[in-house]
């Protein structure tokens, strides 16, 4: 919402100086976002006196001015080149001086050589000054315009542009007037009436003797109260030069004084208005549902597909208007306007914001009506439209249509002026409470039932209240108050979520992986070749944001293929966050290896890979940081599509409960990607991992045995097939009582192996109890190794 | 006897002589070995009658000892020698590289997240988390944000089709902030409630200050006389913890957000520091957070009694939090991924924020 300084003076009475008002603004809840004074961008432009004006001895288009810019200014009459046809001695102007900076060309002012002849400034056009499109010439300013005055205040541009953001409740300081009301609640002068603004006797409706124009609503629901007045004889020309000013002053062009006139209500009132030309319509204006279907050619130039949600203005022949949003083209006026129609209506917010947000249409008209204009202020509106027609375009008003009944009802809040302090925090004297809601606008009685002004339906509660007083008081008097602190030392806060995640996280990176956060909206394609998304957006920003992940590996692969590009050697990356699923969205632990394990090296030579074995370290390490108990888990394959079958695995804890899957990356994927080699990922399915229990802090006792251990090594020829893990099982289970630990140490095919064969060395650690193992304790201990792992295929090799 | 001392100025001569190991052992076999000359000697000893005894057994171990200390001195000085040699062979080029450990990082959005929960864990909030693909009841409805409300469309929301049986209640999007987290909480728990809601939250927007993902920490307290200076005190005490600076000036400006009445969004005061805006001090205001009184109708929305709970609720960016305490400028980088953007901006493993060790690394 722009406005400017001098503007906000003609409705508020004020001593205070712009930096006070603008301070207060902001403190008040109305934030300043910007202050722009043409005058400070001009502040260089001075008015001066052309003297003699001579012909350049070098070029026909070009003269040599002699130009007086003030008694001041230092070297006296000033040497310009000038190519303006206008130039001539006599003619005051605008000069700019060496230095100067010239908005409307970008550039800044220096002496310079024009074809031999010495420049020393500039006499300046419209353009240049962005004050106007016109270049045809130099500015021309009044023959006694003060020779060395600053051009702008003179000018009158002296006038700070105010832009300030107007928060979705407050309807009423969509016009220039509301503004100046929360002003002047805040004690920053008086509120002027407004009929004194508008130099208007009364704010009643003149009524002509012609008759009413034929208007009606058959959408009360949509358009409650649609008025109409209607205007004949009036001539549509440009607008006066004070409305052109200011509404130039805030980005609007002038267009033509009908249509400036509706423009300037809007932002000086937040009322806005609809001029049709009457010559243009056929039968009464109706308010009605759009047919669906319906089409409307917009005063943007666009066209709109209405539909039967939607309220339009429509005659006999054709629709005219999408009701409080946007005019027609066809009935719009234009010079040749002779009889005017000016609609005044209530248009319903929440219709106006679900049409907007169908059509996809915003303009001043929706920001206004969406957040609901004044409903007792029709009548005004009417009578200060026609008025300013009138004024400016002559002509005579006809009788006032007044089709339907705005909302009108007071709304009456009971309050208890304590609440300030027990919600606000402040602790404001009844009495000032009591004026700062009057100087709002609210009237409250003598038993504290505040009715609530017209202009303000965001304000229902109490509470809403408490904020009036606690702004225009000052938030920023609240004082600190601590919360009430817990007796003794802050408690834990955190999950056993929250401390899994930290854990894991810490490890991880302990471990060597970088954490990267990556979007977790992915493409179709990539979903896809993960197994499919179960959640794909309706409106996505991009094709590549669309699908909520299923895995966290795309975006790790996404951002591992991007760090090979620029060149790293070795990627590890992990990441903690959500997969999306169908049910649920689970907490999981993602990484990815890629390039080199170990770059080529003095002692170990040529650069290793990562190998599936690096994930399954990596997976298990991160299992353990999450509590999962490791030493239980089993391998297990159906590893997802995304690996490798051969290199993947799943550790389950049981048959069903999957707790991660690790692997080597299937060579598609890892294509698709753009990536190259061996790629090793993992993924660690934290809500898989059943809860510890809880225990006390006291540790079991500790016993260590009194015994030195004995270690047995033993090889086994196993079918191929046979999993490796499987057999140091069965080897560990053989003696629970003896055998604290079995450990594989080596695997081995090729000579004295037979074909489909290999041989697994198993170092068993036997931890005595109560006495030394015998000779017969060592062959019994062997007996049943050999016994249980017969069981699996395996052999003992001699 | 001058045989005896021959012999000793002869072996004693010889062992010295030896040039290595095997010669000396050689040495005492010769001389000490069972067929060795001074164990020939000692022989004698026993055929003796006791007068030559004992002039002659002095001389003759004499001679045994200092043939062995003589053996064991040259062996000790070879082996010395030895090992010494060795050593010089084993020398190393000690500045070669030693093998390489990759160094992991912690992402600066976790570290933030752990710093917060630390400084709020000290305040007595708890952490509370919720779903982000939210339906349209807790993000907005609940919140007093209806559907044709102006405010919706300060939220760009990425929405899932609608399953069409369903109401738009039920319509499933991807949660623009954290404040669902509010309405779960206030659901489940009975007050005094004291939370703070990290998490990942979405919007449909892009340039270098606005991903369509960013990061949010929702904090909410729900208690009887709970009031617009408790938020005050709160804000402040956590900001200078977390910035870890006494200078921070906050300052409130009345606002408007659907689910807190009063509203108030929160400036903070910074300086300028080498062309750099640094938090502290009050040169200039910039906008940090947005806060305020949960509004009675979303106390009420959530089975309380607006009469008798009040509190408040605040929402602030992490990852802004996050650019404002370490200085990264660009929003985009923190989801790429790029190495080297991690390990610049990134944290050690065990830089665990603490209050006693600090809640900045």
């Amino acid at each position: 919402m722009k406005f400017t300084f001098s503007w906000l003076k003609e409705h508020l009475e004020t001593k205070a100086g712009l930096d006070q008002v603008v301070e207060t603004l902001t403190r008040i809840g109305l934030e300043v976002e910007g202050i722009e004074n043409p005058a400070e961008t001009l502040a260089p432009f001075r008015i001066a006196k052309v003297l003699t004006a001579e012909r350049h001895p070098q070029a026909d288009k070009l003269q040599v001015l002699s130009v007086d810019a003030g008694a001041d200014y230092p070297g006296g009459p000033v040497q310009v080149v000038c190519g303006a046809p206008n130039a001539r001695a006599g003619l005051v102007g605008v000069f700019g001086a060496p230095g100067a900076y010239v908005p409307g060309s970008g550039i800044t002012l220096k002496v310079a050589a024009i074809r031999g002849v010495e420049s020393r400034g500039m006499m300046c056009s419209v353009r240049e000054l962005e004050l106007g499109d016109e270049h045809d010439g130099i500015i021309e300013l009044a023959a006694d315009a003060p020779v060395g005055a600053a051009f702008a205040e003179w000018a009158g541009l002296d006038d700070p542009m105010i832009d300030v953001s107007v928060t979705p409740n407050r309807q009423d300081c969509m016009g220039v007037r509301g503004i100046a009301r929360d002003l002047a609640a805040a004690g920053l002068g008086t509120l002027k009436p407004l009929g004194e603004v508008y130099r208007m006797a009364s704010l009643d409706p003149v009524e002509g003797s012609d008759p009413a124009p034929a208007v009606r609503t058959d959408d009360p629901e949509g358009c409650p109260a649609f008025y109409a007045q209607a205007v004949s004889g009036v001539a549509n020309g440009a607008s006066p030069a004070w409305m052109q000013k200011k509404l130039k002053a805030i980005g609007q062009k002038p267009i033509s004084v009908l249509v400036d006139i509706t423009n300037f209500v809007s932002i000086d009132l937040g009322r806005p208005l609809h001029v049709y030309d009457r010559a243009k319509l056929s039968g009464p204006l109706v308010a009605r549902r759009a047919e669906p279907g319906e089409q409307v050619l917009a005063l943007n130039g666009k066209t709109y597909t209405l539909d039967e949600t939607m309220t339009v203005i429509a005659d006999d022949a054709a629709v005219h208007d999408i009701g409080g949003i946007m005019g027609g083209e066809h009935s719009g006026v234009s010079e040749t306007t002779t009889d005017v129609l000016i609609e005044c209506a209530y248009f319903t917010p929440e219709h106006i914001a679900r049409t907007g947000q169908k059509l996809g249409l915003t303009s001043d008209a929706r920001q206004r009506f969406e957040r609901g204009v004044d409903p007792a202020f029709l009548d005004q509106g009417i009578a200060i439209a026609t008025w300013l027609v009138t004024e400016h375009c002559g002509g005579t008003p006809s009788a006032v249509t007044r089709a339907g009944q705005p909302p009108l009802e007071r709304k009456v809040v009971s309050y208890d002026p304590a609440l300030c302090l027990r919600l606000g925090g402040l602790d404001v004297p009844a009495d000032e409470q009591r004026a700062i809601l009057e100087r709002l606008g609210f009237e409250v009685s003598a038993e504290w039932a505040v009715t609530v002004p017209t202009w303000r339906r965001d304000v229902d509660g109490p509470a809403d209240l408490v904020e009036e007083v606690v702004r225009i008081a000052g938030i920023d008097k609240v004082p600190s108050t601590p919360l009430p602190r817990a007796d003794g030392v802050a408690r834990p806060t955190a999950t056993p979520e929250q401390l899994v995640e930290r854990r894991v996280r810490r490890t991880a990176a302990a471990r060597g992986l970088n954490e990267a956060i990556t979007w977790t909206f992915i493409s179709e394609r990539e979903a896809e070749a993960l197994g499919g998304g179960a959640w794909t957006l309706a409106n996505p920003i991009s094709e590549d944001m669309k699908v909520m992940r299923p895995s966290l590996l795309a975006g790790l692969l996404g951002s591992a293929q991007r760090n090979m590009d620029r060149g790293a050697k070795a990627v590890r990356l992990f990441e903690l966050g959500r997969r999306y699923l169908s049910d649920a969205e689970r907490p999981t632990v993602g990484f990815v290896l890629a390039g080199d394990k170990t770059p080529r090296d003095w002692q170990a030579g040529k650069a290793q890979p990562f190998g599936a074995f690096d994930g399954k370290a990596q997976a298990l390490a991160l299992l353990e940081a999450a509590g999962a108990p490791v030493e239980n888990l089993q391998v297990m394959g159906d590893a997802s599509a995304a690996y490798h079958p051969g290199q993947s695995a799943t550790l389950r804890l049981g048959p069903k409960a999957v707790l991660a899957e690790f692997g080597a990356l299937h060579p598609s994927l890892v294509k698709a990607f753009g990536l190259e080699g061996a790629v090793v990922a993992g993924e660690i399915f934290l809500d898989a991992i059943p809860a510890r229990r809880a225990s006390g802090r006291i540790r079991p006792a500790y016993t260590p045995p009194a015994l030195q251990p004995v270690t047995r090594d033993f090889a086994f020829l196993v079918p191929d097939a046979l999993a490796a893990a499987d057999l140091v099982r069965a080897v560990r289970g053989a003696d629970k009582g003896l055998i604290a630990s079995a450990r594989l140490f080596d695997v081995f095919t090729g000579a004295g192996v037979p074909d489909g064969h290999k041989s697994l060395a198993v170092e068993v650690m036997l931890q005595p109890a109560e006495r030394t193992l015998t000779d017969d304790d060592l062959a019994a201990l062997s007996a049943k190794v050999v016994a249980a792992a017969g069981k699996l295929g395996a052999t003992l090799r001699g | 006897m001058t045989d005896i001392a021959q012999l000793q100025a002869e072996a004693l001569g010889a062992i010295g002589a030896a040039a290595s190991l095997d010669t000396v052992e050689a040495e005492r076999v010769r001389l000490l070995g069972k067929q060795g000359q001074v164990t020939a000697l000692l022989k004698t000893l026993g055929g003796m009658t006791p007068e030559q005894r004992q002039s002659e057994g002095p001389r003759i171990n004499g001679l045994r000892e200092a043939v062995s200390a003589a053996i064991a001195a040259r062996k000790a000085a070879l082996e010395g020698a030895a090992l010494e040699a060795r050593l010089a062979a084993e020398r190393v080029d000690l500045s070669l590289p030693a093998p390489d450990t990759p160094r992991g990082s912690v992402h600066p959005v976790s570290q933030v997240m752990d710093e917060l929960a630390e400084i709020f864990a000290d305040m007595g909030f708890a952490v509370a988390t919720g779903p982000e693909i939210e339906d349209d009841w807790h993000n907005f409805t609940a919140l007093n944000i209806p559907e044709t409300h102006p405010a919706r469309a300060m939220h760009d929301t990425f929405y899932f089709p609608d399953p069409g049986s369903e109401s738009a209640a039920g319509s499933k999007l991807l949660r623009t902030h954290t404040s669902p987290v509010q309405i779960r909480t206030m659901q489940s728990q009975q007050p005094p409630i004291r939370i703070i809601a990290p998490g990942r939250v979405y919007r449909s927007d892009s340039d270098a200050t606005h991903t369509p993902m960013f990061h949010q920490i929702e904090g909410l307290v729900i208690d009887r006389g709970i009031h617009l200076g408790h938020l005050k005190w709160t804000l402040e005490t956590f900001l200078k913890a977390f910035f870890e600076r006494d200078d921070i000036v906050l300052r409130l400006r009345p606002s408007y957000f659907p689910f807190t009445e009063p509203s108030a969004e929160v400036d903070v005061g910074f300086t300028w520091t080498n062309g750099r805006r640094i938090l502290g001090g009050s040169e200039g205001w910039m906008e940090l957070l947005g806060s305020g009184m949960v509004h009675p109708r979303v106390i009420r929305a959530c089975g309380l009694d607006p009469d008798e709970y009040s509190g408040f609720a605040f929402g602030v960016g992490v990852d802004r939090l996050a650019m404002l305490k370490y200085g990264m400028d660009d929003l985009r980088a923190f989801f790429d991924g790029d190495l080297r953007w991690l390990r610049h901006y990134g944290f050690a493993a065990l830089d665990v924020p603490t209050l006693s060790g600090g809640v900045g690394a």
